[in-house]
C-alpha cells in the first residue's frame, strides 16, 4: 500500500499543499477532489517520486520511496498522465511500453511480456485496437490503449490524472466504470479529478483537497453531508436519489 | 485482417529494400566514374585478385575508401539525426542543433592555423572529431547541470555552437592561412577520401550503431515525455545524455572525414519515419541503410553529372533531397511529423 505521510508538496520548495496524511487502500477508488490549482496533480507526481516533496515521506508497502530504483517504483504504481506523446506505433507496441519496468538483460521482450499485453487490452477493453496505428485512433481509443499500458505494468497501485479530459460524455463514464472495476478486482486506484459529480459517483473514498489543505478523507455521501465540497469548489453541490445510487449534481 | 498483416509486412519489406538500395548504390559508386569498371574486374579486385590493373587500382585505392565513406557517413549522419530528433522530440533538430559542426569546424580551423599545412591536413580529421565530441559534452554538461530539459539542452546547444562559431570567425580572421582548410572542411566532399581517415572512424560509426540499437527500448520510452517515462522507471536525463552521447560520436565521427553534409541528418529520418513509422529499432536501422543509399547516390551523381568536373557532394544532396523532402510534405500533409 502506498501511504503519504505528513507530506509536503510543491515546486521549488514551496509548498502548495501541506501536511497530507493519506493512504491509498486495495480494493478503493480514492479520488482526488479539489478546484483548479489545489495541488492535485502535484501530489500524485510526488506520491509517484516524479517530484521531489518539500517535506515528509512517502512510503511503498512501508518502505520510503526514496530508497527504492526507478523500477521497482514503477513495478509497484502505474501512472497514467494527462497528456500523452503519440508516437507513430502500433497499439500493441504502446501497451509494450508497460513492461518496459520489467525488461532485463539481453534488452528484449518475451513472450511473458507480449501475454500481459494481450491481457491489458483485453481488460481496458481494445483487445480490436491491437494492431491499430495509435494516430489513427479516437480519444477514447486512445485512453484505452493508455490505461492498458498502466495495466500492462501489473502493479497493487494505478494512478490515473484527471483521465476523463478531452473525452465525450459516453467514454468519461466508461474510463470511471473501468477504474471502479479495477478497485473491485483488488487494485489500489487513486484518481484526480476535478469533475465534482462525476468523481463522487466513482469514489469509494474522497479527499477533499483545497487552500493548500486535505480538508476531509471520507465516503462520498460524508462528504457531501459534511459540506466540505460547497466550501471549497464555491459551488452549491446537491444530490437525487436514482436507481443507481445518488447522482450528484451543483447550482 | 489482410491489410494488417500487409501492415506487418511492410516495414521488414521496406527495411530490406533500402538496404538493398545501399548495396546496389555501393555497387554502382564502384564501377562508375572516368574509368569504368566491369562488375567481373570489380568482384576481382575486391578479392584481392586484381593483379595490378588499372580498374583494380583505381578501385581498391580510390573508390573503396570514397564509397566505404558514403556509406559510412550517410549511415552515421541519418542516425545521429534520428537519435537527436527522437531525443529532443524536436522534428527541426539534426547533429548541429548540439554543436557538431561548430565544434569541429573551430578544432579543424585551429589545426590548419597552429600546424603546417602537410601536418594539419593529416591530423583534421581527428581535430574535427575531438572539436565535435568536445562541444557536444560541453552542451550535455551545461544542460546536465541545468537539468536535461529538452529545451534547456536545445538552448545550451545553440548558445555554445554560437560561441564556437566566434571562435573559427576569430581564428580564420587573425590567421588567413586557416581559411583554406576550414573552407574544404566546411563544403565538405569525399573526392580524396583515404582509408587511413575511414578506418578509425568506421569502427566509432559501427559500435555507437550497435549501442543505439541495443537502448532503443529506452528511446522509445524517451518519446512517450519525460513523466510517463520516469514513472516506467527510466532514468530520463541520463539516458539523454547518454543518447545523445552516442548521436554525438556518429555524427563527429562522420564529419571527420566527409566535412559538413547537415543534411542527411535532418531529412533522412523524417523520410524513414514517414515510411516505417518511429519505433527506434526501426527507425535508427532504416536511416542507416537509408543515409547511406542517399549520400552514396548523390556521390554518384555528384561525379557523373557534369563530369570530368566533380560537384561537391553536399550540393548535389541538397539539390536532390530539397525537393523530394518537400513533396514528401505536400503528398502527406496534415499527417504527424
Amino acid at each position: 500500500m502506498i501511504e503519504l505521510r505528513d507530506l509536503s508538496v510543491g515546486y521549488h520548495a514551496q509548498a502548495v499543499l501541506e501536511h497530507v496524511d493519506l493512504d491509498f487502500p486495495q480494493g478503493s477508488v480514492t479520488v482526488l477532489l479539489g478546484p483548479n490549482g489545489c495541488g492535485k496533480s502535484t501530489l500524485l507526481k510526488t506520491a509517484l517520486g516524479l517530484l521531489p516533496p518539500v517535506s515528509g515521506e512517502v512510503l511503498y508497502d512501508g518502505r520510503p520511496l526514496s530508497a527504492l530504483a526507478g523500477s521497482e517504483v514503477a513495478r509497484k504504481a502505474a501512472y497514467m498522465a494527462q497528456n500523452h506523446a503519440i508516437p507513430s506505433i502500433t497499439a500493441k507496441r504502446m501497451v509494450l511500453h508497460g513492461r518496459f519496468p520489467y525488461l532485463s538483460f539481453p534488452r528484449r521482450y518475451r513472450k511473458e511480456d507480449y501475454e500481459a499485453v494481450r491481457r491489458a487490452l483485453e481488460s481496458a477493453g481494445g483487445l480490436e485496437l491491437m494492431e491499430r496505428p495509435m494516430q489513427e485512433l479516437s480519444g477514447g481509443q486512445r485512453q484505452k490503449v493508455y490505461l492498458a499500458m498502466a495495466l500492462a505494468q501489473e502493479t497493487q497501485t494505478i494512478f490515473m490524472d484527471e483521465p476523463t479530459t478531452w473525452l465525450d460524455m459516453r467514454h468519461q463514464l466508461e474510463v470511471m466504470r473501468t477504474a471502479r472495476a479495477l478497485a473491485e478486482a483488488g487494485k489500489a486506484v487513486g484518481l484526480v479529478s476535478h469533475d465534482l459529480c462525476l468523481a463522487m459517483r466513482t469514489a469509494h473514498r474522497v479527499a477533499v483537497l483545497s487552500n493548500g489543505r486535505v480538508r476531509l478523507v471520507a465516503a462520498p455521501d460524508e462528504v457531501f453531508e459534511s459540506g466540505a465540497l460547497d466550501e471549497a469548489f464555491g459551488v452549491l453541490v446537491r444530490r437525487v436519489d436514482t436507481d443507481g445510487g445518488w447522482q450528484y449534481f451543483c447550482e | 485482417m489482410a491489410g494488417r498483416e500487409n501492415r506487418k509486412k511492410r516495414i521488414p519489406l521496406r527495411l530490406l529494400a533500402a538496404g538493398g538500395l545501399a548495396l546496389l548504390a555501393a555497387v554502382i559508386s564502384l564501377c562508375t566514374g572516368a574509368v569504368m569498371v566491369a562488375p567481373g574486374e570489380l568482384v576481382q579486385a575486391l578479392l584481392g585478385q586484381g593483379g595490378g590493373t588499372t580498374g583494380g587500382s583505381i578501385v581498391l585505392l580510390v573508390r573503396l575508401p570514397r564509397t566505404l565513406g558514403c556509406l559510412l557517413a550517410g549511415a552515421a549522419l541519418a542516425a545521429s539525426g534520428a537519435i537527436i530528433q527522437t531525443v529532443m522530440a524536436n522534428p527541426l533538430a539534426a547533429p548541429n542543433i548540439i554543436g557538431v559542426n561548430s565544434g569541429a569546424g573551430f578544432f579543424v580551423a585551429l589545426c590548419s592555423a597552429s600546424l603546417p599545412a602537410a601536418l594539419s591536413v593529416k591530423l583534421s580529421p581527428l581535430a574535427a572529431f575531438l572539436g565535435a565530441f568536445a562541444c557536444v559534452m560541453l552542451v550535455l554538461l551545461i544542460a546536465e547541470k541545468a537539468g536535461s530539459s529538452r529545451i534547456v539542452l536545445v538552448l545550451a546547444g545553440v548558445a555554445i555552437s554560437n560561441m564556437f562559431g566566434a571562435g573559427t570567425d576569430a581564428v580564420v580572421t587573425l590567421s588567413p592561412d586557416a581559411l583554406v582548410g576550414y573552407s574544404d572542411f566546411r563544403i565538405g566532399g569525399l573526392s580524396n577520401v583515404t582509408m587511413e581517415q575511414v578506418a578509425p572512424a568506421m569502427w566509432v560509426i559501427v559500435l555507437c550503431l550497435a549501442g543505439a540499437l541495443l537502448f532503443s527500448n529506452e528511446l522509445d520510452v524517451l518519446t512517450l515525455g519525460s513523466d510517463t517515462a520516469r514513472s516506467l522507471g527510466l532514468p530520463v536525463g541520463r539516458m539523454r545524455v547518454l543518447a545523445l552521447a552516442f548521436a554525438a560520436a556518429l555524427a563527429g565521427a562522420a564529419v571527420s572525414f566527409s566535412g559538413l553534409l547537415g543534411f542527411v541528418g535532418l531529412i533522412v529520418p523524417h523520410i524513414i519515419r514517414r515510411l516505417i513509422g518511429s519505433e527506434s529499432r526501426n527507425l535508427i536501422l532504416g536511416c542507416a541503410l537509408g543515409g547511406a543509399a542517399l549520400l552514396t547516390v548523390c556521390d554518384v551523381a555528384a561525379r557523373l553529372l557534369f563530369a570530368p568536373y566533380e560537384l561537391p557532394v553536399g550540393i548535389v544532396l541538397s539539390f536532390a533531397g530539397g525537393p523530394f523532402f518537400l513533396w514528401l510534405l505536400i503528398r502527406k500533409r496534415g499527417r504527424h511529423l
